[in-house]
């Protein structure tokens, strides 16, 4: 049995709260006593409110809106799921972006009678800027248009229309409605024009994460152990996940940013030496020399090592109140290499309805702008679109410890000013 | 040489083993809250794959209410010395002797509130930065908007609008001096994903969660609780001896059994597969109180 992540998104009335509770309702995921307490809430129909399984605030629930990115599980005989909920409004894209990083499908929902609206492009494109793989279209309410099978295609090809533009993924769209339970998990017989998958049965198939072993080998130390017992005086071993790709014993490797050399003696699992190790195992690295390795080191096959620098360009979303502004010092945190750094340069704003380009002198709470980053140490990265992990980045506050950006590195080749790269068009923002 | 294929759980213990070791880099003085329950058992497995051939670079620590099971306390004891690990034990009585804290009266006094006021002085005591613990995003609604690493200010709030954003698998968890980072490396596993691992690395659990004979009182609920000496019963209730277990190890006094003769973890997976009523629902007195129960309790510093 494997794992998929999937984000949901969708305006505020799209009932996308109501799809989830649908999804955990009929895949049997909701337990008696969590039923109990919907039914003693008043509802507005007389049926249980299934968008209450996933309203889980106070706030929320006096305002009756979802405010933070919420995370919840089912498991079917052939996957477990874990969903990650995030809201529709403009003003919390940074929740949109929290909740499709982690994310190996989105599901896009559009209200059928509205169709693609604004929020469907902002959402969508947040998703594949994320580096998203997979997308669902899920034409909800159809029920509301009396399960029009020509509405439902109008639909599918403005949303074609839309993906094509951007070079994104295929869609697969499926007409459903979360209310009533049409094409969530099982197929509906409302909807006989209709003979691909429900919901559930595309999730289902739909191939799990594209595990990075065929991407480059990436290692970053997390914690080096060092027991100093009598029986073990001499052990160094290097702890942490393979972000990337395959590492094997015997690999000759480089350690970044120092530039030494070694061979790797054994890679070992929970005290095992095993002959090779794939991401995303958390494993230990030996290596045959001393040499001074610290955390936030990586050590990268010398066949395979990254970019070195210490100029990205990246394209950040801003999660904080406080704007940025140029020349803004600040911390990078790249997985467990944190290091101080500063923005000389906004490039430019870019809208999320068209990824049009508009000239920025800041960036604003929940802007999404590209911008130049310096470094007062290099760090090995890689270009987001070509590894998820390592092409990832946050921002933090020194002083405050806060969170301040999500950062996609756009542009990490040393010589990136004087020889222009060329990215798909949704990277290249 | 063959590419080892992942199921879900070996992506749960990645994920996991990742987590405890950014605690391990990121922090001076972490600790890992330990109950003797399930999942904090399960913790100690992965940091056992986390950090061996090496010590944990924490220590267990325990809160003890006074209320325990006397089966948990033994297997904590023993658990933490075969791993050699070090243990501090804090204890509510102390702390409601120190700060004349007002005992819990009723028939069923439950010191689970007060565990909080407790920890807090543990983690002041040992200036503890970080504190680990086996929380689960699954167990209750408010606990699904949790952060795995989760910031609370001195008094340990947390507030839920102040959350940082968690992107990818970068956990941020620089502070402020006072405050303190809780830490959730199984946010994403549900109960039946725990007593599978449990099965998979055949993990030895206090005997409580097995079927065994207990005599309990009935509550108005119909929910069993077991008798000890910390109950306030009077000649109404119903008392009764029935097979049961345990499926969360809380206080005595506010953790019911369930009646089940499962006697293996396969016979529990067993029962979960057909279990129909939540695991904070079936065991929990305390969050029937109100739907905003865990909101409250973690706003003002608990687990």
């Amino acid at each position: 049995m494997d794992l998929l992540r999937f984000i949901t998104c969708g305006s505020v009335d799209d009932g996308k709260s109501t799809l989830i509770g649908r999804l955990l309702y009929d895949s049997d995921s909701v337990s008696l006593d969590v039923l109990a307490a919907l039914e003693n809430r008043p509802t507005v129909h007389g049926a249980v409110d299934l968008a209450l399984l996933t309203d889980g605030l106070r706030a929320e629930r006096e305002q009756g809106i979802t405010i933070d990115v919420a995370y919840k599980y089912f498991t079917t005989p052939r996957r477990k799921f874990i969903i990650t909920d995030a809201p529709g409004h403009v003003q919390y894209t940074r929740n949109m972006v929290t909740g499709a990083s982690n994310a190996d499908l989105a599901i896009v929902l559009v209200d059928a009678r509205q169709g693609v609206i604004e929020q469907t492009r902002r959402h969508t494109l947040i998703a594949a800027l994320l580096g998203i793989r997979h997308f669902v279209l899920a034409v909800n309410k159809l029920d509301l248009v009396g399960f029009d099978e020509n509405i439902f295609n109008q639909i599918a090809a403005d949303y074609a229309a839309l993906t094509d533009h951007f070079q994104l993924p295929t869609a697969t769209a499926i007409p459903l409605s979360a209310l009533h339970g049409d094409n969530v998990v099982s197929r509906s017989n409302r909807i006989a024009w209709y003979t691909g998958p429900s919901l559930l049965e595309h999730l289902e198939s739909v191939p799990a994460a594209v595990e990075a072993a065929n991407a480059e080998p990436r290692f970053q130390v997390q914690y080096v152990i060092r027991p100093q017992t009598d029986a073990l005086p001499d052990y160094r071993g290097y702890a942490g996940q393979i972000q990337s790709g395959q590492y094997r014993r015997g690999d000759r490797v480089k350690v970044l940013p120092s530039g030494l050399e070694s061979v790797i003696e054994a890679i070992e699992v929970n005290q095992q030496e095993v002959e090779s190790a794939v991401a995303p195992q958390a494993v230990v690295l030996r290596l045959t020399d001393d040499v001074d390795i610290s955390r936030g080191d990586s050590i990268i096959p010398v066949s395979h090592v990254p970019t070195l620098t210490r100029e990205l360009e990246a394209t950040v979303c801003w999660m904080s109140e406080q704007p940025l502004l140029p020349g803004r010092k600040l911390l990078l945190q790249h997985h467990s290499a944190v290091v101080k750094a500063a923005v000389p340069t906004i490039l430019h704003k870019v809208n999320v309805q068209t990824f049009d380009r508009a000239d920025a002198e800041s960036a604003q709470l929940n802007d999404i702008v590209r911008i130049r980053i310096k470094t007062a140490v290099p760090l090995a990265v890689d270009n987001y679109h070509e590894n998820r992990v390592t092409g990832a980045f946050i921002l933090v506050d020194e002083q405050s410890g806060d969170t301040l950006a999500a950062g996609l590195i756009g542009a990490a080749n040393a010589d990136y000013f004087t020889a222009p790269v060329t990215p798909p068009v949704a990277f290249s923002i | 040489m063959s590419t080892p294929k992942f199921d879900y759980l070996d992506r749960l213990e990645a994920e996991a083993i990742h987590i405890l070791r950014e605690v391990a880099g990121q922090f001076e003085r972490p600790a890992l809250l330990f109950s003797g329950g399930k999942d904090s058992i399960v913790l100690t497995r992965l940091a056992e794959k986390a950090f061996r051939p090496g010590r944990f670079p924490f220590p267990l620590v325990h809160v003890d209410t006074g209320h325990n099971f006397p089966e948990v306390l033994a297997y904590r004891d023993q658990l933490a010395a075969e791993l050699g690990e070090k243990l501090i034990v804090r204890s509510v009585v102390d702390t409601i002797k120190r700060q004349r804290l007002r005992e819990p009266g009723g028939k069923f006094p439950s010191r689970n509130p007060l565990q909080t006021y407790t920890l807090l002085e543990v983690i002041e005591e040992f200036e503890f930065d970080a504190c680990i613990g086996g929380a689960r995003r699954d167990e209750e609604k408010a606990r699904a908007k949790e952060r795995i690493f989760s910031v609370r200010d001195e008094f340990g709030q947390w507030d839920p609008k102040r959350q940082r954003p968690e992107l990818w698998n970068v956990y941020n968890g620089r502070i402020q001096k006072g405050e303190n980072v809780r830490v959730f490396p199984i946010s994403n596993w549900t109960e039946l994903d725990v007593w599978r691992y449990i099965q998979r690395e055949n993990i030895q659990l206090p005997d409580i969660y097995f079927g065994h004979e207990r005599t309990c009182v009935v509550l108005p609920s119909g929910q069993l609780l077991g008798l000890s000496e910390h109950l306030q019963l009077d000649e109404e209730d119903e008392i009764v001896t029935r097979q049961v277990r345990y499926r969360t190890v809380g206080d005595s006094t506010c953790t019911a059994a369930v009646e089940s003769d499962a006697s293996t973890v396969e016979d529990i997976i067993q029962d979960l597969l057909l279990a129909k009523v939540s695991e904070r629902g079936a065991t929990r007195l305390d969050d029937n109180i109100s739907e905003a129960g865990m909101e409250d309790r973690k706003r003002n510093g608990y687990f």
